[in-house]
């Protein structure tokens, strides 16, 4: 489709962005853990003056079973506008959404209805493994290239995983990203500072240590990820690793600062063997180096052992297992996840080395099990997981699973899903919209949110 | 008013380069809010304008090179095919090209990113049809002999720079000063479009007249 001007839903800068209209529809991906019946993408309406608000308006159903739909992204966003790079007059269109477990990658197409959209192009597994040597896609960016796809395993399902470009207007696989991977061998997230032409990228661990859920002995032996990569984002080569010690495992969710003028981000660290704590980083600049310090420490809280998940109760405590992050436009607040206790919490971040607790709501959590006004029938599990803030900051959404294997691993009774909505007042708090529970069909669990016209997570931008 | 025509062709294509955001302004901008100066939007003008001569000038020279010793038809003819493969090129793989380039750049880096985008669009080859009845067989100013074809070459190259320049350097400054960036949502029409569209009329002329 030719555009004559660049799409409406591009801005030069995250302050532009921040004016845009409140967005009216949500994509959740959400998936069938017993694999019996095709993962979907949910369309929910999120607008307050629509006799749907609240409501799963229609789920677009993938052609295969046991995908596992984890996260996905747009084909463009604002990142088209750089000057060096321009190609503004792509279309934020289509969802990439691809299968954590199958690696195959569903091209949805949200125009001309968002509210009906659909399955326009499939890309097998096969052509994914022998284009680009990888598997597993995970987390999807449009960028400088095109779509660029993080994979947690090669070809075979083992190490390296990396990372891959997509062509955002012929969805054709194009290759392998990396020209020189360095010490990388463990993939998780991707992200970058497109004013400081660096890319950077996280760890979880290979496909066989994380598919039938998080192992003991690998967690305990410190053999998941607990490095961050940083990439020269145009030589595509590999600059420096930072590693945040072995006891911190699991170094997650990439939220660079949107202002691409800062050299500064923040990732979540979800577990340190020591005391169970979850902690948040930022990575920042230290002369012509990266560096990483540690703002905030979130501690596991002591819990009856009754209470407890087999794989818990030897440690009387539940950890906060803070499992994403999200940074609203202005930079200014940080919201934290803490899928174990079920907090969600709100950090004013506008001195990133000193997070001031600015709100917190509880919903779930292994052991308090908190409910929400909007919910039938009490105690509700599962707890805040994917966060998605809108782009003026002033909603925030979040659902309530994790990945199937693992769900079941700390909540045995199983993850009944819901997706709820919190209203963020100005200068901070948050305070959950009564109106919004949207209780998930039995047969899914939702995962990522992302917001029609964008979010706080998917689009980049080249001018502060 | 027969001998202006082919210059003024020269610096009108040298203001459409210049009015092309993706072929240097807006870069300059960007380093310019980057770096929160007007100095390093000033600087930043002629090393996009030095890159983009260069590339035209090769292209320009190589076409009048051998069209001191080719029949003019056949460069006619190769050059029209050139412009129409081009504009195709262009229409189905332009947004592809590796970006080689970043925000941290230096002047010797927008020199080569304005060089490859000049090249990657096919600038040169535009300029082909205003360079021909200057430089090619058949120009009465031909007869005078190869070493002023170099002269001519070389002035067409510039007066088309001067002319980009001038036109960048102005929007540049006006969008940093005082328009905004907010204006690339509104104003940015697909250029790329406009492009491939001439290069794909001006190669079919080529060919058929």
């Amino acid at each position: 489709m030719v555009m004559l001007k660049p799409d409406p839903s591009f801005y030069p800068s995250p302050r532009m962005a921040m004016k845009a209209a409140p967005e009216t529809l949500a994509y959740v991906a959400a998936f069938d853990p017993t694999r019996a019946v095709p993962d979907e993408l949910a369309v929910v309406d999120v607008d307050p003056k629509s006799t749907t608000y609240g409501q799963i308006v229609t789920a677009v159903a993938m052609p295969n079973v046991g995908d596992e739909l984890h996260h996905f992204g747009w084909n463009a966003c604002s990142s088209c506008l750089c000057p060096n790079a321009p190609h503004p007059h792509a279309e934020r269109r289509y969802l990439v959404v691809p299968g954590l477990k199958s690696s195959r990658i569903h091209i949805i197409d949200t125009k001309p209805d968002g509210r009906k959209p659909s399955i326009v192009k499939v890309i097998e597994p096969g052509e994914v493994a022998e284009r680009a040597g990888y598997s597993r896609p995970h987390t999807i960016h449009c960028g400088p290239e095109g779509i660029y796809i993080a994979a947690l395993g090669n070809a075979e399902g083992k190490g390296p995983g990396g990372v891959f470009l997509m062509d955002h207007q012929t969805f054709e696989v194009r290759g392998q990203w990396e020209m020189d991977r360095g010490p990388q061998q463990l993939s998780y997230d991707v992200w970058w500072h497109l004013g400081h032409d660096t890319l950077v990228t996280s760890e979880w661990g290979t496909p066989d240590t994380f598919e039938n859920g998080l192992i003991p002995e690998v967690l305990l032996g410190s053999k998941y990820g607990h490095r961050l990569h940083f990439w020269d984002l145009h030589k595509r080569k590999h600059v420096q690793t930072i590693d945040l010690g072995e006891k911190y495992q699991l170094v997650f969710e990439l939220r660079p600062a949107h202002n691409p003028t800062k050299a500064y981000g923040f990732v979540n660290c979800v577990l340190s063997l020591e005391d169970l704590s979850s902690s948040i980083w930022v990575w920042h600049r230290d002369g012509e180096k990266w560096a990483v310090t540690k703002v905030i420490d979130i501690p596991a809280e002591p819990a009856d052992p009754e209470l407890l998940p087999p794989m818990l109760k030897g440690f009387n405590a539940v950890p906060p297992f803070v499992t994403d992050i999200d940074l609203s436009m202005d930079d200014r607040f940080l919201y934290v996840s803490c899928w174990g206790t079920g907090d969600l919490q709100q950090y004013d971040v506008s001195d990133p080395f000193k997070p001031k607790l600015t709100g917190k709501v509880r919903i779930g959590g292994v052991v308090s099990r908190a409910s929400h006004a909007g919910a039938k029938n009490g105690t509700l599990n599962g707890g805040p997981q994917m966060v998605e803030i809108s782009r003026d900051g002033r909603r925030v959404y979040f659902t309530n699973s994790l990945y199937g294997a693992i769900d079941d691993q700390i909540y045995p009774d199983g993850v009944s899903g819901w997706m709820v909505k919190l209203d963020v007042r100005a200068d901070g708090g948050i305070a959950f919209d009564e109106k919004f529970f949207v209780e998930w069909p039995k047969s899914h669990r939702p995962h990522q949110v992302r917001l029609q016209g964008g979010d706080c997570s998917s689009d980049s931008y080249c001018y502060p | 008013m027969n001998e202006l025509w082919p210059w003024m062709l020269l610096a009108g294509l040298g203001a459409f380069h210049g009015l092309n955001p993706a072929m240097g302004w807006l870069f300059a901008v960007a380093l310019g809010v980057h770096r929160q100066s007007s100095a390093a939007v000033v600087k930043a003008v002629p090393a996009i304008a030095l890159g983009h001569a260069v590339s035209i000038a090769l292209v320009a020279g190589a076409v009048v090179a051998v069209g001191l010793f080719v029949d003019q038809g056949a460069v006619r003819t190769a050059t029209g095919a050139g412009l129409v493969a081009w504009a195709l090129w262009h229409h189905f793989f332009g947004h592809r090209h590796r970006v080689r380039i970043g925000m941290r750049t230096g002047l010797a880096g927008l020199v080569l990113w304005s060089f490859l985008m000049a090249t990657a669009h096919g600038a040169g080859l535009m300029l082909l049809p205003a360079l021909m009845p200057l430089c090619l067989a058949g120009s009465p100013l031909h007869d005078i002999g190869g070493d002023t074809t170099a002269a001519i070459t070389i002035a067409a190259v510039g007066v088309h720079t001067v002319a980009m320049l001038a036109v960048t350097s102005l929007i540049a400054l006006a969008v940093y000063r005082w328009v905004g960036l907010e204006i690339l949502r509104s104003a940015w029409i697909n250029m790329d479009l406009v492009w491939t569209l001439v290069l794909l009329g001006t190669g079919t002329i080529l060919l058929i007249v």
